[in-house]
C-alpha cells in the first residue's frame, strides 16, 4: 500500500517519483531521505575538467583572438573570437547536459535537490561571459562536495572559487591603501574598491538583508576582500597558479578592521577567512537559511516554529546541515499538506523525464523549453537566484508553455505508457478522483499523458 | 467533444466580444495606453541622463564622463544643464518633439542599496520593501479610474502588476499550441484548482488577441537579460488591438555595470542603444495610438557618482527616470538638482534624492488615466499624501 508519506517523500523532497519509486520508499519515507545524506552516489565523474583548467583555457583562446587583431587581421581575430565562443559554449552544454541527465536519473534525489538548492542559494549566472563555461564546474567543486557537511566549509569554497570572485567582480578590486594602487596612482591611474562580492555575501550568502550590517559594514568588508582575485590575469602575479584562487596580497588593504562590531586583525586572506567563519554562524545567518530552506520544501510562507526549529538544529550543530535536514524531514508539517508548494519550471521538467523514466535525448530542446519558461540553466540573472515562491512561476503564459510541454512530451511517449496506472505509479495516493476520470476519458493515450502532466497534482507537489 | 469545442469557442468569443477582462474605461481617459518598463538592476542615471553643465561632472565621473556635445560621440544636448547618452537618439528626437520628459534626482523611498528590496520598493508602492504584497499598477488597475486590461510581457507576472486585478501575460513562443479539445478538458479538470483555471482563461484570452495580431511572435522570449525589442514590439501590438489591454509592463536587466562600464560606448552605452530602439519601435508599433501613449521607463536606484575600483559604479540612491510618447508634455527636465559636490551627495556617495518616484507615477496615473488622488495616496500608494503627484507630465 504507498502511502501519502511516500508521495510526498517523493515528489516533494524528491524531484519527481519514477514509476517503482514510491513502492521502493514503502513505510519508511523517513528513512528513504536520511539514507541519502550519507556517502554521496551523486558526485560527478571526474574524467571532467576542473575549473582551473577550463579557465586557463579560456583565456589562452581570448589571447590568440586579442593578438590576432593587435598582429594578424580583423578576420583572424573574429575566427579566433568564434573559437572562443564555441569552447565557451561547448563547455555550457556539456555541463548543463550532465546535471540534468544526473537529475532524471539519480536514485539520490533528496540529495540533488540540495546540490539544487544550494547552487541557487549561492547564484551566479552563465550570462555573464566568464561564468559561462564555469557555472556547473562551480557547482561541482564549491557547492556538492560539502552540502552534508559545514555550511562554513561550503560559504569558504564558494568565495574563494574563481567563478564566484569573477562573477561578482573582485578580482580586481583594490584597497585604496593597498601596494597596488598607490602603484597605479603613481601611473596616473585611479584604481580601487568594488563593493560587489562584500554586499551580496552579507545580502544573499550569510546575514540576509535584514541583518543588522549597514553601509559602513559593506565597504569594511570589501577591503576585507581586497586581494580576493584569480590567478594568471595578464601574465603578472608569478607566484599564482593561472585558474586558481589566487590572494594577491598587493591589491589588499592593510590594517585592522571593524565589521558587526568584531574586530579584525590585519592577517591577509585569513582575516576575510576570519570573518566568513564568524558570518557562518551568526544568529541571523541561522535564520535566513532555515527560513529559505523552510520555503523550498513546505510552504511559500512557512510556519515560524519550523523555521525557529531548524534555526536552532543549525545554531546548536555548529552549522552541520545534515542536522539541519534531520529537522526539516522530521517536522510534521512537512508531511500534511501534499500540494502546498508549485514547481519550478525546471523541476517540473526534470520531473515529467522522471515519470517516464527517460533521460532527455534531446538536451538542446530541453534547455530551449526552460529558456521559454523563464529558467534556462544556470541563469537566474542576478545573484539572488531564482525565486522559490509560486506568484514568480505561475503566468498563465508559463501555463499555457507547461501545457505545451505536456501535449509534446505526451505524443512522444504515447505508445509505451498507459496514462491512469502512470498516474497511479507516480502520485499514489495524491491521484485526484477527478483527474483520474479526466485522464482516463481522454481521447487518447497521448492525450491522457497531456492531462496528467498538466494536472494540479503534478504541477504542484 | 463538440460541447467542449463550444464552450472554448464560445469563450473567446466572449472576451472578444465584451472587450477584455474587467475593461470599462473612463470615458475621458478611454483611449490611454500606459507602458512601465523597469531596467532591473539599478540604471546609471548620471550616465543616461547627463549634468555636464554642472562644473564638477567631469571631475567625479572621471573614466565614465561622456565628451561633450558636439564631438563624435557626443551627449545629445538638452538645456543648459543636462544632456542625453549618445546612444539615446531616438530618445533626443522624442524630447525635441515635445514626446519625453526626464526626472532627474528622483528615487523610491528605500534607502538601503539592496536590488531585490530596491525593485520590491519600486514595485509595490509603499515606503519598504514588503510593505505591500503586490503591485501599485494592479492596485491603480482595480480603482474608481476604471479597471484597465493589463498585460506583462513575459511569461509571470511582475510585482508591480500582482494583486487581485485580473492582469495576464504574454511572450512569444515557438511551440506547437495544445489543440483545443485538450485546453477545454484541462479547463474542466482545473475546476477543482481555481487559482490554475484562472491562469488558464486569461492565457487563452491573450493569445486569442495575439492570433488576431497575425500569429505567434517567433522570436526568443525577452526577460532578464534578453533583447527588448521583440518584447517591446509584441506590447505596441497589444496596446493597438481594439479589444486588446491599455497597460503593459515590460522588463529588462543588464543595467548592475559594476565594471567596464564604459562611457560614450561599451557596456551601458550598448544597453541604452537597446532601450533606445526599444521606444522607436514601439512608437512604430502603435501607429496612431501613440498619441495616447505614456511610457514610463524607471529603475530600482542609481549608482554611485564616483568611479568605483573596478571602472564602473556601485549601487547608489538617486537616478533618473524617463517618461515618454505622444501624450507626454515633453522637451522638458523634471529636476530639483541637488548638485555634485561632496557635501551635497546622500551619505557622501550618492546623488541625493529630491523627488519621490511615487509623485512621477501618481502624476501620469491622475493625468492620463484620471485617477484620484485621494484614493492613490491611500490605497496605490499607501499612506503617501504628503507626496504631492508630479504636475505637467501629461499634455492637456
Amino acid at each position: 500500500m504507498v502511502t501519502v508519506q511516500a508521495a510526498i517523500a517523493a515528489n516533494r523532497f524528491g524531484l519527481g517519483a519514477r514509476p517503482g519509486e514510491l513502492a521502493e520508499i514503502g513505510a519508511d519515507h523517513e528513512g528513504w531521505l536520511l539514507a541519502q545524506l550519507g556517502s554521496d552516489t551523486n558526485a560527478a565523474a571526474d574524467e571532467s575538467q576542473g575549473s582551473a583548467e577550463i579557465l586557463r583555457e579560456s583565456q589562452r583562446l581570448q589571447r590568440v583572438s586579442r593578438e590576432a587583431r593587435r598582429n594578424d587581421s580583423e578576420e583572424l581575430g573574429e575566427a579566433a573570437q568564434q573559437a572562443y565562443r564555441s569552447f565557451i559554449r561547448s563547455q555550457y552544454q556539456a555541463q548543463v547536459t550532465r546535471r540534468y541527465e544526473l537529475a532524471t536519473v539519480t536514485a539520490a534525489p533528496f540529495r540533488e535537490r540540495l546540490v539544487h538548492f544550494w547552487t541557487n542559494h549561492f547564484a551566479v549566472s552563465a550570462d555573464k561571459q566568464a561564468v559561462t563555461p564555469l557555472a556547473g564546474i562551480f557547482e561541482d567543486e564549491a557547492i556538492r562536495p560539502h552540502v552534508t557537511g559545514r555550511f562554513v566549509d561550503m560559504l569558504m569554497a564558494v568565495e574563494q572559487h574563481p567563478t564566484m570572485i569573477l562573477y561578482l567582480d573582485n578580482q580586481a578590486s583594490m584597497g585604496p591603501n593597498s601596494r597596488a594602487a598607490r602603484a597605479a596612482d603613481k601611473r596616473g591611474r585611479d584604481l580601487g574598491l568594488n563593493e560587489n562580492l562584500a554586499r551580496e555575501i552579507l545580502e544573499l550568502h550569510t546575514l540576509g538583508v535584514d541583518g543588522g550590517y549597514s553601509q559602513e559594514d559593506v565597504t569594511t568588508f570589501a577591503k576585507v576582500l581586497t586581494g580576493w582575485s584569480v590567478g594568471g590575469g595578464q601574465g603578472r602575479d608569478t607566484d599564482s597558479t593561472t585558474g586558481e584562487f589566487f590572494f594577491r596580497s598587493s591589491s589588499h588593504e592593510p590594517g585592522a578592521k571593524t565589521i558587526l562590531d568584531n574586530r579584525y586583525r590585519e592577517d591577509g586572506v585569513a582575516e576575510g577567512e576570519a570573518v566568513l567563519a564568524d558570518l557562518a554562524m551568526h544568529p541571523a545567518t541561522a535564520n535566513f537559511l532555515a527560513q529559505k530552506l523552510a520555503r523550498h520544501f513546505v510552504a511559500d510562507e512557512p510556519p515560524r516554529e519550523l523555521v525557529d526549529g531548524l534555526a536552532r538544529a543549525y545554531l546548536d550543530h555548529d552549522g552541520e546541515l545534515n542536522t539541519v535536514y534531520e529537522a526539516l524531514v522530521s517536522a510534521h508539517v512537512a508531511w500534511v499538506e501534499p500540494l502546498a508548494k508549485y514547481k519550478t519550471p525546471q523541476d517540473f521538467l526534470v520531473s515529467t523525464y522522471r515519470a517516464f523514466n527517460q533521460q532527455p535525448d534531446n538536451p538542446e530542446r530541453m534547455f530551449g523549453f526552460l529558456g521559454l519558461l523563464g529558467q534556462r540553466p544556470y541563469t537566474p540573472g542576478s545573484p539572488a537566484g531564482w525565486p522559490d515562491t509560486m506568484v514568480h512561476w505561475d503566468g498563465g503564459d508559463a501555463l499555457l508553455k507547461r501545457i505545451e510541454w505536456a501535449a509534446i512530451a505526451g505524443r512522444q511517449i504515447s505508445d509505451r505508457a498507459r496514462p491512469v496506472e502512470l498516474g497511479e505509479a507516480i502520485l499514489g495516493p495524491v491521484f485526484d478522483d477527478h483527474t483520474r476520470t479526466a485522464v482516463s476519458r481522454a481521447e487518447s493515450a497521448a492525450q491522457g499523458l497531456t492531462l496528467l502532466l498538466a494536472s494540479p497534482e503534478f504541477q504542484r507537489r | 467533444m463538440t460541447n467542449r469545442r463550444q464552450f472554448l469557442a464560445g469563450s473567446t468569443q466572449l472576451a472578444m466580444l465584451a472587450g477584455f477582462p474587467g475593461l470599462t474605461l473612463a470615458q475621458e481617459a478611454a483611449d490611454a495606453r500606459l507602458v512601465l518598463v523597469i531596467l532591473r538592476g539599478g540604471m546609471d542615471g548620471l550616465a543616461a541622463a547627463i549634468p555636464y553643465g554642472e562644473p564638477r561632472y567631469r571631475g567625479v565621473r572621471g573614466s565614465l564622463a561622456v565628451d561633450s556635445p558636439g564631438q563624435t560621440n557626443g551627449l545629445l544636448k538638452l538645456d543648459g544643464l543636462f544632456g542625453l547618452h549618445p546612444s539615446l537618439k531616438t530618445m533626443h528626437e522624442f524630447y525635441q518633439a515635445g514626446d519625453l520628459a526626464v526626472v532627474h534626482a528622483v528615487a523610491t523611498p528605500y534607502r538601503e542599496r539592496s536590488h531585490f528590496d530596491g525593485q520590491n520598493v519600486l514595485e509595490n508602492g509603499s515606503d519598504a520593501p514588503g510593505g505591500s504584497r503586490d503591485g501599485w499598477l494592479n492596485r491603480a488597475v482595480g480603482s474608481s479610474a476604471g479597471t484597465y486590461g493589463a498585460i506583462a510581457l513575459s511569461q509571470n507576472i511582475p510585482l508591480v502588476l500582482r494583486g487581485d486585478a485580473s492582469v495576464t501575460s504574454w511572450a512569444p513562443s515557438r511551440l506547437r499550441e495544445a489543440d483545443d479539445d485538450t485546453l477545454a478538458r484541462l479547463a474542466e479538470l482545473y475546476a477543482q484548482d481555481p487559482h490554475l483555471a484562472g491562469r488558464l482563461e486569461e492565457a487563452l484570452e491573450a493569445r486569442a488577441i495575439a492570433g488576431e495580431m497575425g500569429g505567434r511572435g517567433n522570436a526568443r522570449a525577452g526577460g532578464a537579460q534578453g533583447q527588448l525589442g521583440p518584447v517591446i514590439r509584441a506590447a505596441g501590438r497589444f496596446l493597438s488591438a481594439p479589444d486588446g489591454p491599455r497597460i503593459a509592463v515590460l522588463d529588462t536587466g543588464g543595467w548592475d555595470t559594476h565594471a567596464n562600464q564604459g562611457a560614450g560606448q561599451g557596456i551601458l552605452a550598448s544597453r541604452l542603444g537597446g532601450l533606445d530602439a526599444g521606444l522607436a519601435a514601439l512608437k512604430q508599433e502603435l501607429g496612431r495610438y501613440w498619441q495616447n501613449t505614456v511610457v514610463v521607463v524607471a529603475s530600482e536606484f542609481g549608482r554611485t557618482v564616483a568611479v568605483n575600483g573596478t571602472r564602473g559604479t556601485d549601487h547608489g540612491t538617486a537616478g533618473c527616470a524617463f517618461i515618454a510618447g505622444g501624450a507626454v508634455r515633453g522637451g522638458r527636465v523634471f529636476a530639483d538638482w541637488p548638485g555634485l559636490a561632496e557635501r551635497d551627495l546622500y551619505e557622501g556617495r550618492d546623488l541625493k534624492p529630491t523627488t519621490d518616484m511615487r509623485a512621477v507615477f501618481k502624476g501620469v496615473l491622475i493625468e492620463h488615466l484620471g485617477a484620484d488622488s485621494a484614493q492613490l495616496s491611500r490605497e496605490v500608494f499607501p499612506a503617501s499624501a504628503s507626496i504631492a503627484p508630479l504636475e505637467g507630465l501629461i499634455d492637456a
